[in-house]
């Protein structure tokens, strides 16, 4: 236990804590923006391995880190459309249509991997950007300013999501839609057009999170998300619907992750602990939310499509 | 003056009771065309034949009686699951627990069974399926209890317990449940004879298992659509408040539900286990070696049954069929199976998207049929 | 339009008998499997060995599966042989389903690559006398004679890499990402434990199982946590462990790897991978085959036999007493004077 209580092993596993939240983070401020207004998406893991793939084969292609960021955000845009034509247009039950994205997204990235790459071939994944003369102050510096830019992008996304929401015309009308979409709809919100706004901004920062996954780790592999689509869906609920709450939950997931893997490591843990450990993230989630349980309700409209002949 | 007995009977039959009929049918058996010809097209893509796959995958599915008998085996535990899940839904609650249910009640039949292996075969296969039972309704009430006395969503807390029962069964399987070898990999041993699923005369795979989840099926029916208890909780599931006004216990009515739901899929937890060619409890390179991600995939059946149990019985065997005819199509073509796993995506999408469409067009063909809606 | 008793009763008894009649079809397995007679052994204008490997994750997991289906392109090189995979079939039930299929379809050899199909198999294999199943890893033919079981000895690579991790360790700490804590995974890492506190008792190895094999994202942060604890070696075994070596590769520490040549995952910093040659076992099997013995032996890969390899990477540069070392430890633990003590 010693061990662990160094700063320097502190400090690394604080930094990878919230290395771990990225992914977490990004797809989940995607899914509550869509939630907000009122739209469930349950198919977040299949757009987040569509961008993980295509952000790693564009970068495998071309070398360029950049135009894989662009082209994966591009096929969440693309996966949102479809997601967008499927709930909005034509009705369909929420919660059914994302498993098959989910599915699809799995088999049709495994597919393309195996066909296109076959074994994984790595590649040069995202340079760590220090920040300067933040990243030099002592421990702090490492924890917090030494992260590749899709990290920085992902925690800055958070005081922007609050203030689109909670600050803009668009963010009201969003929480209208979300909350009494008929009573929005008699003041002339198009109720839809803001659904496939947040569907689209939705499935983008989803395949954004996948990218920021396969460029962290310079590789691709299947199912390489793991499920962390479908924790990032959970982790919504968890915040309540506000973007701190998100992140705080992305935090957690991911601090506890890194300190149950850290503990692993200089054998506080070993043996069957291990396994048992493992469920450590997924248990606190429950207990904290537990213990501070605020009532906020969900959207009242949520999963309800909107259909104007009522 | 024309009398009802004036009418021909023929054309009035049609009217009202084909046609919405046919249409409702209609338009699933369209998406599934649809996606199937999606399908045709990534074959093309792969440089395989498409007729061929799908007439491999039919013959697959339905093209013997072993075939059949593989595909109601694959679709028992989706109706399983997708009966709990109709209970689960119908009362407002959203049941994405499934895989860990299943885990729940694969656990504690196997661990009856491992505690008492000599108990006669015709008291024990009933213990295992209440034990199943049991554990599924314990995994499944926990998010319920949560949910009604902390607020806590089931959409989070039944994706953290999937998560939580996953582990579990894997720190189990590494010592105590796992069968003694010189290298122990995760799995029990071979569990009592006793505990084997009767089979089902005529020489197929077939087990007891798809009558029990019929007669589950059948009994969920009876529940949701018969009794008081079904009413209550459809009406706590239709609108909660107007429920609580009426004095209805509505926090209970939650935490049965998803007890309810639990117990289904624990019941096809007992099922998989002592069903399964293997007899044991297989967690080797995870749980869903065993589960068959029905805990999902039992969803989807619900959700195409309408969330109707009666219904979900035919939905059930046609995704079985589809799932077992996949793995025929992938052999026969030598195609990654990945494919077959974006193919069952696709269908899903694409029935799913259609079914609000099936009651817009059912409505359209009564228009225009004459009929009064 | 009056609704008599009759025309209801009617109707339900329709509905029974159309419902009686889909359980009775389903009930009424109409294709009993049929036995298949031997291959043919005639040498003359032989038909190809029709082979079929059934696994649980893919065959580009450049981990356990991918080193059979590579040993089999190997084996097709210099036999006649067709290979068809079904893989990704991780749901136990499905596998058995596929290998009941090519067992039906007529294949000579049917290859179960995973030890949890040992279930299925021993339900399938009395039933298609004709057809020669291998099953592995496993060490029980189940007392079958067309059974072939198959297991491998990771944990003698795991010894040597043990040693040479110990010596060219500067720190003191070797860091080790494994999956789950079972099957020959744990094999592996046992014997790289072994090795290195054989060669170097003040070594320290630290084991980190992240309980999951396809969680790559941990794998890269299971080595991270062994840098920050020190280590300076790292080792990993099973698919996920790709993550691993990436953060090898970008730290330039230097990677033990198993299972195959892991070198094109970090062409600087693989020392060596024990890999597995699956095609010096399949050679005697199919050999056997052709002489009519469809099973009822098992085989192990070893040092020893040459089904275990330990490849170095030449552009690592390894230090040529460490390398002799090396090549002498995997000399005593074939000829059986040191062991891996497990």
């Amino acid at each position: 236990m010693s061990d662990f209580f160094t700063l320097s092993v502190i400090v690394a596993t604080l930094a990878s804590g919230i290395r771990l939240a990225t992914p977490f983070l990004l797809a989940s401020l995607g899914e509550m923006i869509g939630q907000r207004s009122g739209v469930l998406n349950l198919g977040v893991e299949g757009v987040m391995l569509i961008g993980a793939f295509v952000a790693y084969f564009t970068l495998l292609r071309t070398g360029s880190t950049l135009l894989a960021v662009l082209l994966a955000v591009t096929a969440g845009v693309v996966m949102g459309l479809l997601y967008s034509l499927i709930t909005l247009y034509m009705n369909a039950v929420q919660g059914i249509s994302g498993i098959g994205i989910y599915l699809f997204g799995l088999g049709f990235t495994d597919l393309l991997f195996q066909k296109q790459v076959g074994t994984p071939i790595p590649v040069k994944g995202l340079d760590e950007l220090h920040i300067p003369l933040l990243a030099d102050i002592p421990h702090v510096g490492e924890i917090f300013f030494q992260h590749s830019i899709l990290v920085y992008i992902a925690f800055l996304l958070v005081p922007v999501a609050w203030f689109v929401i909670e600050r803009t015309t668009f963010g009201l009308n969003l929480r209208a839609v979300g909350e009494t979409p008929e009573a929005a709809d008699t003041l002339g919100v198009s109720v839809n057009r803001i659904r496939l706004f947040t569907i689209l901004i939705g499935n983008s920062l989803a395949a954004l999170a996948g990218a920021a996954l396969a460029l962290e780790l310079g590789i691709f592999q299947q199912n390489l998300t793991s499920g962390r689509g479908f924790i990032a869906i959970a982790l919504v609920y968890f915040g309540a619907w506000r973007p701190l709450g998100v992140m705080s939950g992305a935090l957690l997931f991911g601090v506890v992750s890194a300190t149950v893997n850290q503990w692993k490591t200089i054998g506080i843990i070993e043996g069957a602990a291990s396994s048992l450990t493992s469920m450590a993230p997924a248990l606190l989630t429950i207990v904290v939310l537990v213990f501070v349980s605020r009532r906020i309700d969900a959207p009242s409209a949520l999963t309800k499509p909107f259909d104007r002949s009522g | 003056m024309p009398t009802a007995l004036d009418e021909p009977v023929a054309p009035k039959l049609l009217r009202v009771r084909l046609a919405p009929r046919l249409v409702g049918l209609a338009v699933p058996v369209a998406a599934v065309v649809a996606a199937l010809a999606v399908g045709a097209i990534m074959l093309l893509a792969l440089g395989a034949n498409p007729i061929e796959g799908y007439v491999a995958l039919a013959d697959g599915a339905f093209g013997s009686g072993n075939a059949l008998a593989d595909t109601a085996l694959k679709g028992m535990p989706l109706l399983l699951v997708g009966v709990g899940i109709c209970i689960a839904f119908r009362t407002g609650v959203i049941n994405l627990g499934g895989e860990g249910q299943i885990i729940a009640g694969a656990i504690c039949s196997t661990s009856l069974s491992l505690a008492i292996p000599d108990t006669p075969r015709i008291l024990l296969v009933p213990l295992l399926l209440v034990a199943g039972a049991l554990g599924g309704a314990f995994w499944g009430a926990i998010p319920g209890a949560l949910k009604t006395y902390y607020g806590v969503s089931e959409i989070l807390s039944t994706i953290m317990m999937n998560i939580i029962a996953a582990q579990f069964l894997s720190f189990l399987l590494l010592d105590w449940l796992a069968e003694p070898r010189e290298i122990r990999i995760q799995q029990t041993e071979r569990l009592t004879l006793n505990g084997d699923l009767p089979l089902l005369p005529g020489g197929t795979r077939l087990h007891i298992g798809v009558l029990i989840a019929v007669a589950i099926a059948v009994a969920a029916f009876v529940l949701l659509f018969r009794s008081a208890l079904g009413v209550r909780l459809r009406a706590v599931g239709h609108n909660p408040n107007a429920s609580r006004y009426a004095g209805m216990p509505v926090q209970r009515s939650v935490v049965e539900a998803l007890a309810i739901s639990g117990a289904c899929a624990g019941i096809a937890g007992a099922v998989l286990v002592f069903g399964s060619e293997s007899h044991r409890l297989i967690g080797e390179g995870g749980a869903i070696g065993f589960t068959q991600n029905a805990g999902f995939n039992g969803i989807v059946a619900a959700l195409f049954g309408g969330l109707h149990p009666l219904a979900t019985i035919p939905a059930a065997f046609l995704f079985g069929g589809l799932l077992t005819g996949g793995i025929k199509l992938q052999r026969e073509l030598q195609v990654p199976a990945a494919l077959i796993v974006a193919l069952n995506g696709v269908v899903v999408v694409f029935v799913v998207g259609s079914l609000k469409l099936r009651t817009r067009l059912a409505a359209w063909a009564d228009r225009v049929t004459g009929v009064r809606t | 339009m009056k609704r008599t008793p009759g025309r209801r009763l009617r109707r339900s008894l329709l509905a029974l008998i159309g419902a009686s009649s889909l359980v009775l079809a389903a009930c009424g397995g109409d294709d009993a499997p049929a036995s298949q007679e031997p291959a043919a052994t005639d040498s003359a204008a032989a038909d190809p060995v029709r082979i079929a490997m059934v696994a649980p994750s893919a065959i580009n997991d450049l981990a356990f599966t991918q080193s059979m289906y590579d040993s089999l392109q190997r084996v097709a090189k210099n036999r006649d042989i067709t290979i068809d995979v079904s893989d990704g079939l991780f749901i136990v039930e499905d596998a058995g389903a596929a290998i009941r299929g090519y067992a039906e379809d007529g294949y000579d050899v049917v290859i179960a690559h995973g030890t949890q199909f040992g279930g299925p198999l021993s339900e399938i294999a009395p039933d298609f006398p004709g057809v020669s199943f291998l099953w592995g890893t496993s060490t029980d033919f189940q007392g079958l004679d067309n059974i072939y079981a198959y297991s491998v000895r990771s944990d003698e690579g795991g010894y040597v890499n043990g040693t040479i991790a110990a010596q060219i360790t500067e720190s003191g700490v070797i860091g080790v990402v494994g999956p789950v804590e079972a099957g020959d995974a744990k094999l592996y890492v046992d014997g790289f434990v072994a090795g290195a506190t054989a060669q170097d008792p003040s070594v320290t190895v630290n084991v980190n199982y992240i309980e999951s094999f396809s969680d790559v994202a941990l794998a890269a942060e299971a080595a991270t946590s062994h840098l920050a604890s020190g280590a300076d070696v790292l080792t990993g075994t099973a698919q996920m462990v790709v993550g691993a070596t990436g953060v090898a590769q970008a730290e330039g520490i230097p990677w033990f790897g198993t299972q195959s040549n892991q070198t094109p995952l970090g062409a600087d910093i693989v020392v060596a991978s024990q890999v597995y040659h699956w095609e010096v076992i399949l050679e005697t099997i199919l050999d056997q085959i052709a002489g009519g013995k469809l099973g009822g032996e098992v085989f192990e890969l070893t040092l020893a036999n040459g089904g275990l390899e330990i490849e170095f990477n030449d552009a690592f540069g390894l230090d040529a007493d460490i390398l002799a070392a090396a090549e002498q430890t995997v000399a005593d633990l074939t000829s059986g004077a040191a062991s891996t003590g497990l």
